[in-house]
């Protein structure tokens, strides 16, 4: 599909499956290879902000600027290892996991308020005030044992997130 | 506690619902309890995100859909390829000597009638336009096409635009053929830049850059001045913009339909039985895409 140079081979199937730790089987992998080059127009190997934002439907989502920012410069082994939390056959590990990612912007292993609050302002930017949001989000961290300079780390995550987790996207595979 | 601004119901659709969050005490009703939970919680988002970046409905219009191939058996393969003989070395040179005597035609008594019948405007008009119909029906015969028109012909009156969807540049040519439009199109550079201005002129064709900004004042109002002229060509216009599929349609841009007159739609449905005539400018240049056409048995479509 597209304008790639090299195909994909069984061999880099199978690379790519074990990168992922078999969350994608084989001819997810492949349709998926299809949508990399698709989105990928200019053949360089990755995607750009700008091929981003030319899905309407990504460039509307309030987290689109946070998830391009992890998906940036990925090449089609890492971004399938990036999708592979919302397989059906991903653990709640890893779906949590990814979560965690999302929200620690600095990458240290640990949540801040200030990175929850940032989240918060993403999804209801305009709807509240900054006032109110650290409100109701002291509010809640103190009704679940947390206080506002407590960082939560992923054992934390998993804890508040817990069963009954669903984020799950289909592949569609011709 | 301050005013809150309510947006529409189709932001909120994902949104965490913003009552649920102020502390209780400012609210009439009891909501269920808030927890950390439900803060946190930002999985039906990323699954939308992540959903675009897997499959999304705009890309799939523009997706070109190959034939599935039938000729991969003992039978059909040989039929096929006396197919392809008989396409390309019968057909594609008939086709060719067609299309140019067609222009040989239509450019000889075509420069005679714009020059000499200068000051006969109505002749002229009348006259131009029955020969733009001739080319392009030199075009459609080009590649063997079979058209079959339904509904009424679009008569001559003023307040009124047509909309068609489109899916390569050949539309144009196809609804010419029945009737001279004016269209609005982008102005090309090269030879079709030349066939614009000098022919399509003649039709009342608008213009438009994508480039400059003020344009779209401009062509809006030029838009405006045609379709209320009551000698004009009809009007067509392309809401979708860009070529799709023939599978699906994109969003209407609204231009064509502030215009304040009645839109009377058209519909183009090919039939990919002998060719697919989705011209996917990312994948073909026009010359590509036309001697694909003239190579294949025929162009078959509903208007």
């Amino acid at each position: 599909m597209g304008n790639t140079s090299s195909m994909l081979t069984q061999y880099d199937i199978e690379e790519v499956q074990e990168h992922c730790s078999n969350t994608f089987s084989q001819q997810e992998i492949v349709s998926l290879y299809q949508r990399f080059c698709q989105l990928d127009r200019n053949g360089c190997g990755f995607i750009s902000a700008e091929e981003f934002m030319t899905v309407p439907e990504f460039a509307v989502n309030p987290l689109s600027q946070r998830l391009f920012r992890m998906l940036d410069g990925l090449n089609f082994k890492e971004f399938v290892a990036f999708l592979s939390a919302f397989s059906s056959r991903a653990s709640l590990q890893q779906k949590v996991e990814f979560i965690f990612k999302v929200y620690d912007t600095d990458g240290n292993g640990k949540v801040t308020f200030n990175e929850m609050l940032d989240i918060l302002r993403d999804l209801t930017g305009q709807f509240i005030s900054e006032q109110q949001r650290e409100k109701v989000l002291s509010h809640v961290l103190e009704e679940a044992g947390y206080t506002k300079d407590s960082l939560l780390v992923q054992a934390d995550f998993v804890k508040i997130l817990g069963n009954g987790l669903k984020m799950e996207v289909e592949v569609p595979v011709d | 506690m301050s005013k809150l601004n309510k947006s529409s119901s189709e932001l909120d659709l994902d949104r965490p619902n913003i009552e649920d969050y102020l502390p209780s005490g400012s609210l009439q009703d009891s909501h269920p309890k808030l927890r950390l939970r439900d803060l946190l919680d930002i999985s039906p988002t990323l699954t939308e995100a992540a959903g675009a970046i897997v499959d999304d409905s705009f890309t799939r219009c523009f997706k070109s859909n190959p034939p599935e191939p039938w000729n991969w058996n003992v039978y059909l393969f040989p039929l096929w390829c006396l197919g392809v003989v008989v396409r390309y070395g019968v057909l594609f040179p008939l086709r060719a000597i067609v299309l140019t005597t067609g222009w040989i035609i239509f450019l000889s008594c075509y420069f005679p009638v714009h020059f000499l019948l200068k000051g006969h405007d109505k002749l002229r008009k009348r006259l131009e336009r029955s020969l733009v119909e001739l080319i392009c029906s030199f075009f459609v015969a080009s590649w063997t096409g079979v058209v079959r028109y339904h509904g009424p012909r679009p008569s001559m009156r003023p307040k009124q635009v047509f909309v068609a969807n489109h899916t390569s540049m050949i539309d144009f040519i196809i609804l010419e053929q029945m009737t001279a439009f004016a269209v609005i199109m982008q102005k090309h550079p090269g030879w079709v830049g030349l066939l614009q201005s000098t022919i399509l002129e003649s039709l009342g064709c608008i213009w438009f850059n994508r480039s400059e900004s003020k344009d779209r004042e401009i062509v809006a109002r030029k838009l405006r001045e045609h379709v209320n002229g009551a000698d004009n060509n009809p009007l067509l216009i392309f809401p979708e913009g860009t070529c799709v599929n023939n599978h699906y349609t994109v969003m209407f841009k609204k231009g064509a339909f502030e215009l304040g007159c009645t839109v009377c739609p058209i519909a183009i449905k090919y039939n990919k039985i002998f060719v697919d005539a989705f011209w996917n400018s990312r994948k073909q240049s026009f010359r590509t895409h036309v001697l694909q056409l003239m190579t294949s048995l025929a162009v078959v479509c509903d208007v």
